[in-house]
């Protein structure tokens, strides 16, 4: 059981009011509110260890780089990677998804196929389009049903010799659903394709492990698990990660520099060029012991409650339709109401205090599917509260009077 | 009537309401009054980039002025739009581009839109000045 009053005590912004009303933070699939310990974390990196790692002889140069290396650590036995140099710190998932694109740059050809599915953010998209327009490789998608779950069926069909890729991910930003991403690698590989999970809306509600999983690629963002913006994670196989070219080059990825040849340096650092994210890269460390405290089970079974409790109040609501139904679902709400916009919806509730996001929520071809132009999306974190949920049933309930 | 006057009289009418939900209600009325877009200009050229709702602009010349008609999906969009369309519309072209556009701050809706939202009507403003810059430079 979650002590949900002392969890909440620890999120400060979380007792703020916004538009005079309590603020009820319901955008938490866009990011994710930070406890005290990770605001304190912060300041005392710059209060107390700054300096750049990797290089300098002194002390402080030291302890930063002690503390950098030991949340890539954390990080390593967080998603159960077998060795700490297969976490690379990015800038967040994009930049590993973009890594990983790019590196695959110089291993694809015209003919080939890359497979992405239907419930795509548009960062796990348009890389890969940039990639297949590079190289004239095609890029194919796994279709979805009406629930919002991808038709697995339909997946086998699409993978041949000629994939080289899979690119899925792990839960659907805009509805929620939990991909069968286990089935798909292990039938990816068969096919002989690798595979990258996007993991940004799963790593907020559970622990991945990659071994576990036989992924080649996991890739993630610390702002999504209360850690802070800026600071992302790629874990790639190490067989991988040396085979991909690095995807920038400069100070920190290179062995030896001449005019004529550089070599590169060994494995994290081959992706990590220039003077890294050092602050939030260590705190990401701090964001995730603090997930694990509070424990990621606990998490998973009080936000499952709160999103059955969601889903039957919001249902309630005459003219309301949720859209994503699959089985396996995590704690998204993507809904609209009959005969209105969603951002009609959206703008009158922020008046009572609700945050939830509206619009595409940059996943146009799911909208492009439904054929609406986009819906109101409320994600539930861990320190929601069903009385939250209830102040949302009554503001969206008060909207829909309005403007109707 | 100038668009100063027109803006004044707007500022008029909102100072009235105490509080947001009186305010919003009365933006969602003047929606309700919009001059629509004839459906034959509802085309994709006409769509207004960087609104969360989709906003048609139509423009043309009667006389020497300009006069503008829309549409949206949204109906609080509907109703900031006729808002300038009313401040805007059936005005000289030389008029709407040296007018300024305070009276959105004044009425509070810059302030209750966020950036993001706030940006559709930036993007409103600038491509009602747009059409009044083409129509001005065929003189």
């Amino acid at each position: 059981m979650l002590d949900i009053q002392k969890i909440r005590a620890d999120f400060p912004i979380l007792s703020q009011k916004v538009n005079g009303k309590p603020l009820v933070y319901f955008d938490n699939g866009a990011t994710s509110q930070k406890p005290q310990v990770v605001i304190d974390a912060i300041a005392k990196y710059y209060q107390e260890i700054n300096a750049n790692i990797h290089r300098g002889v002194h002390t402080l140069s030291q302890l930063a780089t002690d503390a950098y290396e030991a949340s890539r650590m954390k990080i390593q036995k967080h998603i159960n990677a077998k060795y700490a140099h297969e976490v690379i710190f990015t800038s967040g998932t994009t930049h590993g998804i973009n890594a990983v694109a790019n590196g695959f740059a110089s291993l694809i050809k015209e003919g080939d196929e890359i497979l992405v599915s239907a419930l795509e953010h548009h960062s796990n998209i348009v890389p890969w389009q940039m990639l297949c327009e590079r190289t004239g490789a095609t890029l194919k998608v796994i279709p979805m049903n009406e629930a919002g779950e991808l038709i697995m069926a339909e997946y086998d069909k699409l993978l041949s010799s000629k994939t080289k890729i899979v690119t899925v991910n792990h839960i659907s930003n805009a509805l929620g659903t939990i991909n069968p991403i286990k089935y798909m690698i292990d039938k990816a590989h068969e096919a002989g394709a690798a595979v990258l999970i996007d993991g940004a809306q799963a790593t907020p509600h559970l622990k991945p492990d990659v071994q576990q999983l036989d992924c080649d690629f996991y890739v993630f963002s610390g702002h999504k698990i209360c850690g802070p913006t800026g600071v992302g994670i790629l874990y790639g196989k190490e067989d991988w990660l040396r085979k991909l070219p690095p995807y920038q080059g400069g100070g920190e990825m290179i062995a030896t520099v001449t005019f004529e040849k550089t070599t590169y340096a060994d494995l994290p650092h081959k992706f990590e060029a220039g003077t890294p994210n050092i602050a939030d890269g260590i705190v990401l460390g701090t964001a995730i012991d603090y997930l694990n405290s509070v424990g990621f089970d606990a998490i998973a079974k009080y936000e499952h409650e709160l999103l059955q409790y969601a889903t039957e109040q919001l249902s309630a609501i005459e003219g309301l339709k949720i859209f994503g139904t699959a089985k396996e679902k995590t704690s998204v709400i993507s809904f609209n109401i009959e005969g209105i916009h969603p951002y009609d919806i959206g703008t009158i509730i922020d008046k009572l205090g609700i945050a939830v996001r509206t619009g595409h929520h940059c996943a146009q071809p799911i909208m492009d599917f439904y054929q609406i132009p986009g819906t109101i999306r409320a994600s539930f974190a861990f320190y929601n509260t069903k009385e939250e949920i209830d102040a949302m049933v009554a503001a969206v309930k008060k909207a829909q009077m309005m403007l109707s | 009537m100038t668009i100063q006057e027109i803006q004044n009289e707007i500022i008029d009418e909102f100072s009235m309401f105490d509080d947001w939900m009186q305010r919003y209600e009365y933006i969602i009325d003047l929606g309700k009054g919009l001059p629509l877009i004839d459906e034959q200009y509802k085309t994709d050229d006409n769509i207004i980039k960087g609104c969360q709702s989709k906003v048609w602009l139509h423009a043309e010349q009667q006389d020497d002025k300009v006069v503008f008609t829309a549409d949206s999906d949204a109906i609080l969009t509907k109703g900031i739009i006729a808002i300038l369309i009313r401040a805007f519309s059936n005005q000289k072209a030389t008029d709407i581009l040296e007018a300024n556009t305070d009276f959105i701050d004044e009425i509070g809706l810059k302030e209750h839109l966020s950036a993001t939202r706030a940006n559709g009507l930036v993007s409103m403003i600038k491509q009602i000045k747009m059409y009044a810059l083409a129509f001005n430079a065929k003189k």
